[in-house]
């Protein structure tokens, strides 16, 4: 589904990133990991086709997304970026609808069916609640499971997500990262950045481990997410813990060895 | 305290009828107040019998048909104008703080007119010289801001908008230098200081297309215009071609802006405050917001220049009393609202 070749990404002038060769298929999960400031988001908006690439390919079906217009581009990703106070009280609804923007021509405005699209999104979330509320009142958390019913409301088969549970309570995390298991398994292909090797490990087919411009390891997630791997991306002694039922997580040694 | 306000549909749905009533309403006091007081009924009168006067009272015609009519549709006009564009874009910078002339539309109307009134041109080439400096200034802001990079388009956009504007400011404050100070000079104080008071039938027909197609280009967009006011690479990403969008938006709010100043002057405030007033009733949707700010920004622009022009023996420019309502008005919202724009 998206195959990306080769890509070196950044801004004109400016590279952040290159040697980033990737494929991620229906059903299938990427996880995107690296420090701060190691690119994550800059690699996302250049698979989105919103910042153009520096060099190599993004492609989605065989199309190089550079190409497409931005309703085309609209209709095969879904982009949930990190969450900002925004300047209007829009009502969470009017924000979700706007997820409908794709599937309505230009001058037309959204009708019953897009406003059904929007609740079921927020159902989906369990925040069909908010549905009235507007969006500048909520909290950070609460505003980041907004813009993921409006991607969900938006219905496109690639869904990218940049740090979808930074700003998120225990319980949310865990809601977003569950109902990113229910959307692979209904058939998206999924693209997250995330700061936790544990979550790429635990719901992430594929890891990506971008580290100094490049990538340091992309490979399915049980390959690249070594403790080895883990421990040189973020520089800090790090051991993978059985912790039983078949499950495991990543755990700083000692503070005494960080000195 | 907006959600108070805000938060149940029955006043939102209730704003624009109220609104238009008012309008109504006040546009019939506006025909019988004036150094020459009418009634209800000879207005009504006049109003049945036609611009030709029918026969009863010529004076009376001549007042309601040539004077107070085309004054009170000028102000509806351009009061709508700029309510309409400053709600665009408010919504399209992203940023409650700007009015119709953030991209140096009344900064360039102004330069065309003194300029025209400098070369001692007749009353209509000022507006027409008007009209075109405005859109010109508006177009460099434009081609000159996509040629920058680096930040956000919409922080460049309205940077070398208030530049620009600097620039044609200076370009303003030389041509007074330079104007006979007997006849030019007063002339241009008073167009600068915006008036309805010389508005003629054909100023009101020569104004009317523009800024109705410019409205008309605003409520066709009026739900992807709520796009905009997203961070562009999210509204991008929603599928929104946000230059072409965007080059719409600025288009249809600065032609009906144009216009406006070009046969009133300036007019300050109305643009600024009138969609947050708005805002707070209905709600930033563009959809509601386009046409309730239009009849608030007629309304209020009708109130004010009847005040003006029926209150004081000596007239006064509207420009000063929008100010010295706006100011206060202004910061009693932002006290009120909160970050709740």
């Amino acid at each position: 589904m998206l195959d990306v070749n080769d890509l070196a990404f950044g801004f004109p002038g400016v590279p952040v990133g290159r040697d980033v060769t990737l494929r991620v298929e229906r059903g299938a999960t990427l996880a995107v990991l690296g420090g701060n400031g190691a690119g994550k988001t800059t690699l996302l908006r250049t698979l989105l086709g919103l910042l153009p690439a520096l060099g190599g390919s993004v492609r989605v079906d065989g199309v190089a997304v550079a190409r497409l217009r931005p309703a085309e581009r609209a209709r095969r990703f879904a982009y949930v970026p990190q969450q900002h106070v925004p300047p209007f009280p829009f009502t969470v609804e009017e924000a979700v609808v706007m997820g409908r923007a794709v599937h309505l021509s230009t001058f037309a405005r959204p009708a019953e069916i897009d406003r059904r699209a929007a609740r079921n999104a927020l159902e989906r979330l369990d925040i069909g609640s908010l549905a009235a509320r507007r969006v500048t009142e909520l909290s950070g958390g609460e505003r980041q499971l907004v813009l993921i019913a409006r991607a969900l409301a938006q219905d496109a088969p690639i869904l990218i997500l940049d740090e979808p549970t930074a700003s998120l309570d225990f319980g949310n995390r865990a809601r977003v990262l569950a109902e990113l298991d229910r959307l692979r398994r209904d058939g998206l292909a999924i693209v997250f950045s995330t700061h936790e090797p544990d979550h790429a490990l635990a719901h992430a087919d594929q890891a990506l481990l971008l580290s100094g411009g490049t990538s340091l390891a992309c490979d399915a997630a049980e390959r690249a997410l070594t403790a080895d791997n883990v421990s040189r991306l973020y520089g800090v002694p790090v051991d993978l813990v059985d912790i039983g039922a078949d499950r495991r997580t990543f755990v700083v040694r000692g503070a005494r060895a960080l000195r | 305290m907006a959600r108070e306000l805000t938060g149940s549909r029955v006043p939102a749905a209730w704003a624009l009828p109220i609104a238009l009533a008012a309008l109504a309403g006040l546009a019939l006091l506006s025909v019988c107040v004036g150094r020459y007081a009418l009634t209800p009924a000879q207005v009504l009168a006049a109003l049945r019998e036609g611009p030709g006067g029918g026969g009863t009272d010529a004076t009376v015609a001549g007042i309601v048909w040539q004077i107070r009519l085309p004054r009170i549709g000028l102000a509806i006009l351009v009061g709508a104008a700029l309510a309409a564009a400053g709600a665009a874009f408010q919504q399209l910078f992203r940023n409650p703080l700007v009015a119709p002339d953030t991209l140096g539309v009344s900064a360039g109307a102004a330069l065309g007119a003194v300029v025209a009134i400098l070369a001692g041109a007749a009353f209509a080439s000022v507006e027409l010289a008007a009209f075109t400096g405005g859109l010109a200034a508006v177009v460099v802001v434009t081609l000159v801001s996509s040629r920058l990079r680096g930040y956000e388009p919409i922080v460049t956009l309205i940077l070398t908008g208030v530049v620009v504007g600097g620039l044609l400011g200076a370009g303003i404050s030389f041509v007074k230098l330079v104007a006979d100070p007997y006849n030019q000079l007063p002339a241009i104080t008073f167009w600068l200081m915006g008036s309805f008071a010389a508005a003629t039938g054909r100023d009101l027909a020569a104004a009317a297309p523009p800024v109705a197609l410019g409205l008309a280009v605003l409520a066709a967009l009026a739900w992807r215009i709520d796009l905009l006011a997203l961070p562009d690479d999210e509204a991008r990403a929603l599928g929104a071609d946000t230059r072409v969008l965007r080059a719409a938006v600025i288009g249809a709010a600065t032609l009906a802006t144009a216009a406006g100043v070009a046969v009133s002057g300036i007019v300050g405030w109305v643009g600024l405050i009138v969609p947050h007033m708005a805002r707070l009733i209905v709600g930033p949707g563009f959809a509601r917001l386009l046409p309730l700010a239009a009849a608030m920004g007629a309304a209020l622009m009708l109130a004010i220049d009847t005040a003006a022009r029926a209150l004081l023996s000596v007239e006064l420019p509207p420009g000063i009393l929008t100010a010295v309502l706006g100011t206060p008005l202004f910061l009693w919202l932002l006290a009120r609202v909160r970050r709740d724009w």
